[in-house]
Protein backbone atom coordinates (compact mmCIF):
# COMPACT_ATOMS: atom_id res chain seq x y z
CA UNK A 1 0.00 0.00 0.00
CA UNK A 2 1.10 3.69 -0.61
CA UNK A 3 2.15 5.49 2.34
CA UNK A 4 -0.35 7.72 3.43
CA UNK A 5 -3.27 5.21 2.44
CA UNK A 6 -5.07 3.16 4.69
CA UNK A 7 -7.53 0.40 4.75
CA UNK A 8 -9.71 2.77 6.44
CA UNK A 9 -12.06 3.88 4.14
CA UNK A 10 -12.68 -0.06 2.74
CA UNK A 11 -13.84 -1.06 6.72
CA UNK A 12 -16.05 2.32 6.88
CA UNK A 13 -18.11 1.79 3.71
CA UNK A 14 -18.73 -2.24 5.23
CA UNK A 15 -19.59 -0.15 7.87
CA UNK A 16 -22.00 2.17 6.47
CA UNK A 17 -23.71 -0.55 4.23
CA UNK A 18 -23.88 -2.85 7.59
CA UNK A 19 -25.62 -0.04 9.13
CA UNK A 20 -28.42 0.34 6.66
CA UNK A 21 -28.76 -3.37 6.27
CA UNK A 22 -29.20 -3.54 10.25
CA UNK A 23 -31.33 -0.59 10.62
CA UNK A 24 -33.95 -1.57 7.35
CA UNK A 25 -33.91 -5.09 8.37
CA UNK A 26 -32.90 -6.03 12.24
CA UNK A 27 -35.87 -5.14 14.05
CA UNK A 28 -38.65 -7.15 12.14
CA UNK A 29 -36.76 -10.39 12.37
CA UNK A 30 -35.46 -9.69 15.93
CA UNK A 31 -39.26 -9.14 16.38
CA UNK A 32 -40.54 -12.26 14.43
CA UNK A 33 -37.90 -14.68 15.28
CA UNK A 34 -37.61 -13.03 18.95
CA UNK A 35 -40.91 -12.67 20.21
CA UNK A 36 -43.66 -13.62 17.98
CA UNK A 37 -42.66 -17.17 16.88
CA UNK A 38 -41.35 -18.07 20.42
CA UNK A 39 -44.25 -16.49 22.04
CA UNK A 40 -46.90 -18.31 20.06
CA UNK A 41 -48.16 -15.31 18.14
CA UNK A 42 -47.61 -16.55 14.88
CA UNK A 43 -46.41 -20.05 13.49
CA UNK A 44 -44.24 -20.71 10.93
CA UNK A 45 -43.55 -24.45 10.01
CA UNK A 46 -40.45 -26.21 9.72
CA UNK A 47 -41.53 -27.57 6.02
CA UNK A 48 -42.26 -23.69 5.13
CA UNK A 49 -38.80 -22.52 6.45
CA UNK A 50 -36.97 -25.26 4.99
CA UNK A 51 -38.47 -24.98 1.31
CA UNK A 52 -37.75 -20.95 2.30
CA UNK A 53 -34.22 -21.66 2.95
CA UNK A 54 -33.04 -23.32 -0.44
CA UNK A 55 -34.30 -20.93 -2.56
CA UNK A 56 -31.43 -18.97 -3.93
CA UNK A 57 -33.08 -15.23 -3.87
CA UNK A 58 -33.60 -16.04 -0.03
CA UNK A 59 -29.77 -17.23 0.76
CA UNK A 60 -28.63 -14.38 -0.84
CA UNK A 61 -30.88 -11.88 1.66
CA UNK A 62 -29.70 -13.92 4.40
CA UNK A 63 -26.42 -13.65 3.54
CA UNK A 64 -26.86 -9.45 3.38
CA UNK A 65 -28.97 -9.92 6.40
CA UNK A 66 -26.48 -11.99 8.80
CA UNK A 67 -22.70 -10.95 6.92
CA UNK A 68 -22.77 -7.12 6.27
CA UNK A 69 -23.86 -6.49 9.31
CA UNK A 70 -21.28 -8.19 11.18
CA UNK A 71 -18.98 -5.71 9.57
CA UNK A 72 -20.77 -2.90 11.24
CA UNK A 73 -20.39 -5.06 14.84
CA UNK A 74 -16.70 -4.61 13.78
CA UNK A 75 -15.78 -1.27 13.36
CA UNK A 76 -18.03 -0.04 16.14
CA UNK A 77 -16.83 -2.65 18.86
CA UNK A 78 -13.28 -1.79 17.68
CA UNK A 79 -13.81 2.21 18.56
CA UNK A 80 -15.85 1.01 21.83
CA UNK A 81 -12.87 -0.96 22.57
CA UNK A 82 -10.43 2.09 21.61
CA UNK A 83 -12.48 4.81 23.28
CA UNK A 84 -12.03 2.79 26.61
CA UNK A 85 -8.74 3.45 26.52
CA UNK A 86 -6.93 0.37 24.88
CA UNK A 87 -5.23 2.24 22.00
CA UNK A 88 -1.73 0.44 23.31
CA UNK A 89 -3.49 -2.16 21.54
CA UNK A 90 -4.96 -0.55 18.05
CA UNK A 91 -3.60 -3.58 15.49
CA UNK A 92 -5.05 -6.80 17.77
CA UNK A 93 -8.20 -5.33 18.46
CA UNK A 94 -8.38 -3.95 14.46
CA UNK A 95 -7.41 -8.04 13.92
CA UNK A 96 -9.65 -9.50 16.56
CA UNK A 97 -12.52 -7.37 15.32
CA UNK A 98 -12.23 -7.88 11.70
CA UNK A 99 -11.27 -10.83 11.33
CA UNK A 100 -14.39 -12.51 13.94
CA UNK A 101 -16.69 -10.08 11.07
CA UNK A 102 -14.45 -12.66 7.88
CA UNK A 103 -14.98 -15.62 10.25
CA UNK A 104 -18.67 -15.05 10.27
CA UNK A 105 -18.81 -14.34 6.92
CA UNK A 106 -17.34 -17.75 6.25
CA UNK A 107 -19.48 -19.50 8.18
CA UNK A 108 -22.58 -17.69 6.98
CA UNK A 109 -21.66 -18.92 3.42
CA UNK A 110 -20.67 -22.40 4.26
CA UNK A 111 -24.21 -22.65 6.29
CA UNK A 112 -26.30 -21.12 2.99
CA UNK A 113 -24.34 -23.60 1.06
CA UNK A 114 -25.44 -26.61 2.87
CA UNK A 115 -28.57 -25.93 4.51
CA UNK B 1 6.05 -3.13 27.07
CA UNK B 2 7.34 -2.17 23.34
CA UNK B 3 5.18 -4.07 21.54
CA UNK B 4 2.04 -1.87 23.32
CA UNK B 5 3.58 1.32 21.91
CA UNK B 6 1.03 3.14 19.61
CA UNK B 7 1.30 2.57 15.77
CA UNK B 8 0.91 6.32 15.42
CA UNK B 9 3.41 7.87 18.14
CA UNK B 10 2.08 11.55 16.60
CA UNK B 11 -1.29 10.74 17.96
CA UNK B 12 -1.81 12.32 21.62
CA UNK B 13 -3.57 10.05 23.76
CA UNK B 14 -5.66 11.96 27.09
CA UNK B 15 -5.76 9.73 29.72
CA UNK B 16 -8.94 8.96 30.50
CA UNK B 17 -10.76 6.77 33.58
CA UNK B 18 -13.07 3.95 32.06
CA UNK B 19 -15.80 5.57 32.87
CA UNK B 20 -15.22 8.81 30.94
CA UNK B 21 -18.49 8.35 29.41
CA UNK B 22 -21.03 8.26 32.40
CA UNK B 23 -20.20 12.26 32.34
CA UNK B 24 -22.54 13.73 30.28
CA UNK B 25 -26.03 12.15 29.37
CA UNK B 26 -24.72 12.71 25.44
CA UNK B 27 -22.00 10.46 25.77
CA UNK B 28 -23.60 7.45 27.50
CA UNK B 29 -26.27 8.17 24.09
CA UNK B 30 -23.29 7.72 22.26
CA UNK B 31 -22.02 4.77 23.92
CA UNK B 32 -25.39 2.72 23.85
CA UNK B 33 -25.70 3.79 20.32
CA UNK B 34 -22.01 1.94 19.65
CA UNK B 35 -23.50 -0.94 21.74
CA UNK B 36 -26.31 -1.51 19.87
CA UNK B 37 -24.05 -3.42 17.06
CA UNK B 38 -23.04 -5.90 19.75
CA UNK B 39 -27.12 -7.48 20.29
CA UNK B 40 -27.68 -6.78 16.79
CA UNK B 41 -24.26 -8.89 15.95
CA UNK B 42 -25.60 -11.98 18.95
CA UNK B 43 -29.04 -12.12 17.20
CA UNK B 44 -27.65 -12.37 14.06
CA UNK B 45 -25.37 -15.21 14.94
CA UNK B 46 -28.59 -16.79 16.45
CA UNK B 47 -30.18 -16.41 13.56
CA UNK B 48 -28.05 -17.94 11.57
CA UNK B 49 -27.81 -21.06 14.24
CA UNK B 50 -31.51 -20.81 13.48
CA UNK B 51 -30.86 -21.28 9.73
CA UNK B 52 -28.28 -24.18 9.96
CA UNK B 53 -30.95 -25.77 12.35
CA UNK B 54 -33.66 -25.72 9.86
CA UNK B 55 -31.29 -27.77 7.82
CA UNK B 56 -30.63 -30.71 10.12
CA UNK B 57 -34.37 -30.85 10.13
CA UNK B 58 -37.67 -30.77 11.94
CA UNK B 59 -36.07 -32.38 15.32
CA UNK B 60 -32.70 -30.29 15.47
CA UNK B 61 -34.89 -26.99 14.85
CA UNK B 62 -37.50 -27.99 17.38
CA UNK B 63 -35.14 -28.58 19.69
CA UNK B 64 -33.10 -25.44 19.16
CA UNK B 65 -36.43 -23.02 19.12
CA UNK B 66 -37.88 -24.67 22.11
CA UNK B 67 -34.61 -23.73 24.18
CA UNK B 68 -35.15 -20.00 22.95
CA UNK B 69 -37.91 -19.47 24.12
CA UNK B 70 -36.35 -20.08 27.96
CA UNK B 71 -37.05 -16.92 30.18
CA UNK B 72 -32.57 -15.53 29.28
CA UNK B 73 -32.97 -15.78 25.68
CA UNK B 74 -36.80 -14.60 25.79
CA UNK B 75 -35.05 -11.43 28.31
CA UNK B 76 -32.16 -10.80 25.44
CA UNK B 77 -34.92 -10.71 22.85
CA UNK B 78 -36.69 -7.52 23.90
CA UNK B 79 -33.31 -6.15 24.89
CA UNK B 80 -31.66 -6.81 21.62
CA UNK B 81 -35.35 -5.36 20.25
CA UNK B 82 -34.77 -2.26 21.82
CA UNK B 83 -31.27 -1.81 21.29
CA UNK B 84 -32.06 -3.01 17.54
CA UNK B 85 -34.66 0.02 17.46
CA UNK B 86 -32.45 2.40 19.06
CA UNK B 87 -29.84 2.11 15.95
CA UNK B 88 -32.58 2.49 13.26
CA UNK B 89 -34.09 5.67 14.70
CA UNK B 90 -30.48 7.03 15.70
CA UNK B 91 -29.11 5.85 11.79
CA UNK B 92 -32.33 7.41 10.21
CA UNK B 93 -31.63 10.69 11.85
CA UNK B 94 -28.13 11.00 10.63
CA UNK B 95 -28.87 10.21 7.31
CA UNK B 96 -31.02 13.37 7.07
CA UNK B 97 -27.98 14.98 8.35
CA UNK B 98 -25.13 13.49 6.04
CA UNK B 99 -27.44 12.76 2.70
CA UNK B 100 -28.47 15.86 1.10
CA UNK B 101 -31.23 15.31 -1.25
CA UNK B 102 -31.85 17.67 -4.29
CA UNK B 103 -34.99 17.60 -6.57
CA UNK B 104 -33.46 19.92 -9.12
CA UNK B 105 -32.61 23.64 -7.64
CA UNK B 106 -33.77 22.48 -4.36
CA UNK B 107 -32.78 21.05 -1.63
CA UNK B 108 -35.19 18.51 0.04
CA UNK B 109 -35.51 19.78 3.71
CA UNK B 110 -33.38 16.81 6.46
CA UNK B 111 -36.80 16.28 8.37
CA UNK B 112 -38.55 15.11 5.00
CA UNK B 113 -35.41 12.56 4.08
CA UNK B 114 -35.22 11.41 7.25
CA UNK B 115 -39.18 10.73 7.37
CA UNK B 116 -39.01 9.01 3.86
CA UNK B 117 -36.52 6.43 5.48
CA UNK B 118 -39.07 6.09 8.52
CA UNK B 119 -42.00 5.46 6.06
CA UNK B 120 -39.50 3.05 3.54
CA UNK B 121 -38.35 1.07 6.48
CA UNK B 122 -42.56 0.28 7.98
CA UNK B 123 -42.86 -0.73 4.29
CA UNK B 124 -39.66 -3.06 4.08
CA UNK B 125 -40.71 -4.84 7.37
CA UNK B 126 -44.42 -5.08 6.58
CA UNK B 127 -43.23 -6.58 3.44
CA UNK B 128 -41.07 -8.96 5.18
CA UNK B 129 -44.08 -10.11 7.61
CA UNK B 130 -46.20 -10.69 4.85
CA UNK B 131 -44.03 -12.50 2.75
CA UNK B 132 -43.28 -14.59 5.49
CA UNK B 133 -46.21 -15.26 7.18
CA UNK B 134 -48.76 -14.98 4.63
CA UNK B 135 -47.75 -15.74 1.17
CA UNK B 136 -46.71 -19.31 0.77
Amino acid sequence: MAPGKTMEPFWWSLFSVGGVVAAFLVPVHLFLHGLAIPLGWVSVGHGRLLALVGQPLVKIYLFVLIALPLYHWAHRFRFILEDLGLHGFRAPIAVLCYGSAIVGTVATLWVLIRV
Amino acid sequence: MSEARPQRPGLYYPKMPLTWWLARPGYVRFMIRELTSVFIAIFLVELLVLVHKVGQGPQAYADTAARLQSPGWMVFHVVALAFALYHTITWFKLTGVVQVVRLGDHKVPPALVVAGTFVAWGVVSLFILYWLLVRS
